[in-house]
């Protein structure tokens, strides 16, 4: 890490960018496809986190973990956006007040 | 202010911006472009961290894989996004709430975090400055972490098999090959010999 880029200044734009994964569940809370990349800002967040605590430490360890992180954040895109396309083609829409068949 | 802190500020100027517009963009292609703004700016702090490949990785899966199938799924789907967006704002005001305490919780975290000396120390697996980043992951990946590296590659595998069982269907009334009925079949099921006599036909 460089000598005046602190632990800090990551933290602050990893939780800047968390909350407005956040926020974008909130505000789009009909658009699910708004709502899965809001899923994918928040992992990245995360990840960013996991990395600059890793710089910091001087532990590899971290890196391996973002690295398990980013592996699971691309199965949950690909099954997620299946599961969306059967949806669609089922009910032909993907509006997420409509997604009350099972009434629960 | 030196070169790699003008690049931070650069990058996570670019990265926050965009994932602000990737949540308020009226057109979901646009948030999806913006998506892949925020993950290339996200790979230059990597970077500037020291996570090499995790940057390039950043890219090549998500710039690459994710944000495409994104992309794909948006432009496949012929939904009405105008009429997604209506009563956009109303939730609005819980979010906001939400979302700055959040925030704040979260700054204040960041803000009072200090590193404990004996943890400082106690580096699990010290990075070695003197092999590439790299080299250093794949050295410990393959060897201590050889069972999560599986698990991940299981995870990857099921995600795979889901996703094509999951979009995969049979529509009936069209005709396919059936490769199994082809070799399957035998001459003395489908060919019939006559005996014609001549001068008489069949």
């Amino acid at each position: 890490m460089g000598l005046e880029i602190g632990l800090g200044h990551y933290l602050t734009v990893a939780a800047i960018l968390f909350t407005l994964g956040v926020f974008g569940i909130f505000i789009n809370r009909k658009n699910i496809i708004v709502i899965l990349m809001s899923v994918e800002l928040i992992l990245l967040a995360v990840n960013l986190n996991l990395v600059a605590f890793s710089a910091q430490l001087n532990d590899l360890q971290g890196q391996v973990f973002a690295l398990m992180i980013l592996t699971v954040a691309a199965a949950e895109a690909a099954i997620g956006l299946a599961i969306l396309v059967i949806f669609y083609r089922n009910r032909g829409s993907i509006a997420v007040e409509d997604v009350n068949m099972m009434k629960g | 202010m030196s070169l790699p802190l003008f690049f931070f500020y650069v990058f996570s100027a670019i990265a926050v911006a965009s994932a602000f517009m990737v949540i308020s963009a009226r057109n979901p292609v646009h948030a999806v472009l913006f998506l892949i703004l925020t993950f290339v700016n996200a790979a230059g702090l990597f970077m500037l961290a020291g996570a090499e490949f995790l940057a390039l990785l950043l890219i090549v899966v998500y710039v690459g894989a994710v944000a495409v199938l994104f992309l794909f799924v948006v432009m496949m789907l012929d939904v009405d996004f105008a009429e997604l967006k209506s009563g956009l704002l109303q939730y609005a005001p819980v979010g906001i709430l939400v979302g700055v305490v959040l925030l704040l919780e979260l700054l204040l975290v960041a803000g009072s975090a200090f590193i404990s000396p004996e943890i400082a120390g106690g580096a699990a697996l010290p990075i070695d400055n003197t092999i590439q980043n790299t080299r250093a992951l794949g050295q410990v990946l393959y060897t201590r972490y050889v069972f999560l590296f599986q698990g991940a590659a299981a995870v990857l595998l099921v995600a795979m098999i889901g996703a094509i069982v999951l979009t995969l269907r049979h529509r009936p009334g069209i005709k396919r090959q059936s490769t199994a009925e082809q070799i399957g079949r035998k001459a003395s099921e489908t060919l019939k010999v006559v005996k014609v006599k001549s001068g008489q036909g069949l």
